[in-house]
């Protein structure tokens, strides 16, 4: 178990005396519930009121700002457009890409930056503002480190063209805010380092560039040395800067914001064409000098001296740490992980280090009502655990709408994922049913092949059309198909609804043998013979012989297996008694049609054609 | 197609409508509204891409599309019309129709009528009135007719307070279209089928994933081939003859694109990745 880095900060439940209240607590996907419990150690009655709250306790507020949703979304396209485009990213082309993908996802943080900064300078209120002020020095934060990150290790820099890296670097964080310093740091000195640095086509070996600057720095010592500005202390002390002379900078302290602002233009003066390997080495030292001794390193100063250090894992910990969700650890790993550049070393739940941040990502983002859509694809690129993780996180997305379910229920049926699209449908189906929509609900059970529950809805269907002698929802009935093979209760009704048609069609025979043969293939629930023979009545009764012979000596089986199966009761009352009597009535009905019946079949078959 | 511009809006966009501009007007095609889904907070919004003062040098409208203004809608948006030049109608996923109207001289957004039960489910599970999402709405004015996932079929009048006709029914309505169609899908893509008769080579890629919702061009230089044209391009068969192109309409493609709409050669389509993508030049 690794030790902590911290002490855990200690959040208040409001209404509840954790002093004299036991709490108790369950995790949620993602999010704590918390309550009071009678249980208590010291009195064993207590009858002090308590909170009767339930609190909902959710560790990610970053999900809810409007503005850091931007961020998501449009950092989610550039993640998903990385994970596609790897397979074609092959040799030279392929640093320059993911350079040109680090350089995407700085764009998108930068936007932010901006649009926070507008509105921490509005001026609404001092809460919010100070709020937003709090974001936007965060995301100025993310912004240099991934910055940092890019030059050393992505684009990976090497010594001379590091350097300039570094002093863009600085410029575009620092200088911005401070124009004076670039004034006077600046103002000789581009025109003559112009002169070393042709960049485009760069011929000049390291060597070449390292010796014609050692010429140009020892001509510097020589005046200064000659006492040429001696006349003018603020030539001199220039001079001495721009021999990178660490006393002379320090003076100006106050126009350098910052340790690595001063660590980069001490390289420039004194060893521009620095490695990246040796670069820990001045860091460690300006980040001292800088500090004097007075302050000690910030959360922030940890992690760009992990960086010079070339410590990748550090760098992530210490970003882990200090930030406040886990947007940036995932992103940049994920990149970083592009680069070939994480040693896959399994943490103690067996996925590795990209995946472990993704999909803590991914699950804060389904905790969020509707950023749940971008999780799904994070969880798509995490091979060992993304699956499992998004089984569980979407059968528990509240679906309000029928739109909404079918989004999700398309998200699981392009993964295969059975088992969610089953339950999904159930609940649907559930909610349906006690809507009395029995057509939706049907249609769900069918999309859910859930044979139990059609045949539930099925029974539904033929109870209403008992009780009120029509069906609703023919269209869907009437257009089954291949579906209707899902459940025995489902044939049935789909075939007893064409027996209808086609009586209504006037086909009698074709709809006395299914009718017949509802019964015989024992499809017919025992319950609904009955009804089945009373439909028959009509049959018998028409002018015309319908049914044969044959199909008369299986009605009256049908019949007699009905009655003698009936059950003997004991006390019969009134109600039995007289229920008893209608069905009494009706089987001695039958029994006389259909004796008619077969008299008047026997007779026709009997009888030569025409006579 | 020249350029497309997108804007991360931070809202689910699930309808996107051109304001329509009145015929025989020399205005041109300046606002749309779009309602979002799946947040906490909906809202209805009204965005403009018109003149903000700067024009390029070929006298277009630079710039991407501003918020004029929006107001608070209660559950989902699961359809958005215009009922007039100043009206929207949107259906909620609460049961709601409300009918919005925009102050243009205040830029604000108010509510001008509502029906709060105009779907609802009644059945021996379901207590007394519980509400069922309103899922379409089109508009012809006076009237609007709306449906929902109770299989109701609503008649209103705009100034009336009760629904004029109910119908209880299971229907899917599908608009059906000229010789150019729009379709935005489920997966992300958005598709400009060009059957047009003097278009080369039909393409057999019926690339569509998931549920589309197909759309009818307004063209208005066409109207008065629309019919003819209705029976010849699409209801061809012949391989031969037939020619459509195709062509993709969005430069990268993440989440479902919710609903798009088309005037004139302006197209807008709202996105679940919260951005909306407007062009102003689709023909050329």
């Amino acid at each position: 178990m690794e030790e902590l880095d911290g002490e855990p900060t200690v959040t208040l439940i409001p209404g509840v005396n954790s002093q004299k209240k036991q709490m108790c607590f369950d995790w949620g996907p993602g999010e704590m519930l918390v309550c009071e419990t009678s249980f208590n150690k010291k009195e064993k009655s207590d009858m002090m009121p308590g909170c009767p709250f339930i609190h909902i306790i959710r560790k990610n507020e970053d999900v809810y700002s409007q503005i850091l949703r931007k961020l998501f979304n449009e950092s989610h396209g550039i993640f998903v457009g990385l994970q596609r485009i790897e397979e074609e990213l092959t040799g030279k082309s392929r640093k320059t890409q993911l350079v040109r993908v680090s350089k995407n996802y700085r764009s998108v943080i930068r936007a932010c930056l901006e649009e926070m900064h507008q509105l921490a300078i509005a001026g609404k209120d001092p809460a919010s503002d100070r709020q937003f002020s709090i974001q936007v020095s965060s995301l100025s934060a993310m912004e240099l480190i991934w910055n940092l990150c890019e030059i050393l290790f992505i684009e990976v820099a090497p010594a001379g063209p590091l350097l300039l890296h570094l002093l863009d670097w600085v410029q575009l964080h620092v200088c911005e805010v401070d124009s004076l310093s670039a004034d006077v740091l600046g103002s000789e000195n581009p025109s003559k380092h112009e002169r070393f640095w042709n960049l485009p086509g760069n011929t000049q070996t390291l060597t070449e560039l390292e010796l014609k600057w050692q010429h140009w720095h020892e001509g510097c010592e020589r005046h200064l040395q000659d006492g040429t500005f001696a006349s003018s202390p603020h030539l001199e002390s220039l001079c001495k800067i721009m021999l990178g002379d660490e006393a002379a900078l320090l003076e100006q302290k106050e126009l350098l914001s910052n340790w690595y602002h001063f660590l980069v233009t001490r390289l420039l003066y004194s060893h521009p064409t620095v490695k990246p390997m040796d670069l820990h080495f001045y860091a460690q030292s300006s980040l001292d000098l800088f500090l004097g001794g007075e302050s000690s390193p910030e959360p922030l100063d940890n992690i760009l001296m992990a960086a010079f250090e070339f410590d990748i894992h550090q760098v992530i910990k210490e970003c882990s740490i200090a930030l406040s969700n886990w947007w940036f650890v995932a992103h940049l790993t994920d990149l970083l992980d592009h680069c070939k550049l994480l040693q896959s070393h399994n943490l103690y739940f067996g996925s590795n280090m990209r995946e472990f941040l993704l999909l803590e990502y991914a699950s804060g983002l389904f905790a969020h009502h509707s950023l749940w859509q971008l999780g799904v694809d994070y969880f798509d690129y995490c091979p060992e655990l993304g699956r499992v993780s998004l089984e569980l996180h979407i059968e528990r997305i509240p679906l309000s709408t029928e739109q909404k379910a079918l989004k999700v229920l398309r998200v699981c049926e392009q993964r295969q994922m059975t088992e969610q699209v089953r339950s999904i449908c159930k609940i649907l189906a559930m909610k349906a049913v006690r809507n009395n929509r029995l057509g939706s609900a049907l249609s769900w059970s069918i999309r859910a092949k859930d044979a139990a529950f059609a045949t539930l809805v099925s029974d539904r269907f033929l109870r209403d059309y008992c009780e009120r002698g029509c069906f609703s929802d023919l269209d869907l009935i009437d257009n089954l198909g291949p579906a209707m093979m899902l459940s025995d209760r489902l044939t049935f009704l789909g075939k007893y609804r064409e027996f209808h048609r086609l009586y209504g069609e006037k086909r009698f025979v074709d709809a006395a043998s299914l009718l017949l043969s509802l019964m015989t293939s024992q499809i017919a629930p025992r319950t609904f013979w009955m009804t089945l023979l009373t439909d028959a009545l009509p049959l018998l009764e028409q002018k015309q012989v319908i049914f044969s012979a044959e199909q008369t000596y299986e009605l009256m089986r049908c019949l007699e297996d009905l009655t003698s199966g009936r059950p003997v009761r004991g006390e019969p009352d009134a109600q039995q008694l007289q229920d008893d009597d209608v069905e009494t009535t009706k089987v001695e009905m039958l029994r006389l049609a259909l004796a008619r019946n077969l008299a008047r079949s026997i007779i026709k078959e009997g009888s030569l054609e025409g006579s | 197609m020249e350029e497309i511009y997108a804007k991360f809006v931070s809202q689910k966009i699930s309808k996107t409508r051109w304001r329509p501009v009145p015929p025989g007007s020399l205005q041109t095609v300046e606002t749309f509204a779009t309602g979002s889904w799946d947040n906490e907070e909906n809202y209805v919004s009204l965005w403009s891409i018109g003149d903000f003062g700067n024009l390029d040098s070929d006298g277009g409208f630079e710039g991407d599309h501003q918020l004029l203004c929006d107001i608070r809608h209660h559950g989902d948006v699961m359809d958005l019309q215009f009922f007039d030049q100043e009206r929207i109608v949107a259906a909620s996923s609460t049961g709601c129709v409300t009918v919005f109207l925009h102050h243009p001289n205040n830029q604000t957004l108010s509510v001008s009528q509502q029906w709060t039960t105009a779907h609802y489910h009644t059945g021996p599970g379901s207590p007394s009135c519980s509400s069922a999402p309103c899922t379409g709405v089109v508009c012809s004015n006076p009237e609007i007719v709306t449906v929902g996932e109770d299989g109701r079929i609503n008649l209103f009048r705009a100034d009336h307070k009760e629904a004029i006709r109910t119908i209880v029914w299971e229907v899917h309505f599908h608009p059906s279209n000229p010789d150019h169609l729009f379709t935005c899908s489920e997966d992300g893509s958005l598709w400009h089928w060009d059957a047009s008769t003097d278009v080369p080579e039909k393409s057999s890629l019926f690339h569509q994933g998931g549920r589309n919702s197909t759309f009818l061009s307004h063209s208005i230089s066409n109207q008065a081939n629309v019919h003819q044209s209705l029976i010849s391009s699409w209801l061809i068969t012949d391989p031969a003859k037939d020619r459509i192109e195709i062509t993709s309409l969005l430069p990268n493609r993440t989440l479902s694109v919710n609903s798009l709409d088309v005037l004139g050669p302006c197209l807008v389509c709202g996105t679940d990745a919260e951005a909306i993508y407007v062009t102003r030049q689709l023909f050329s």
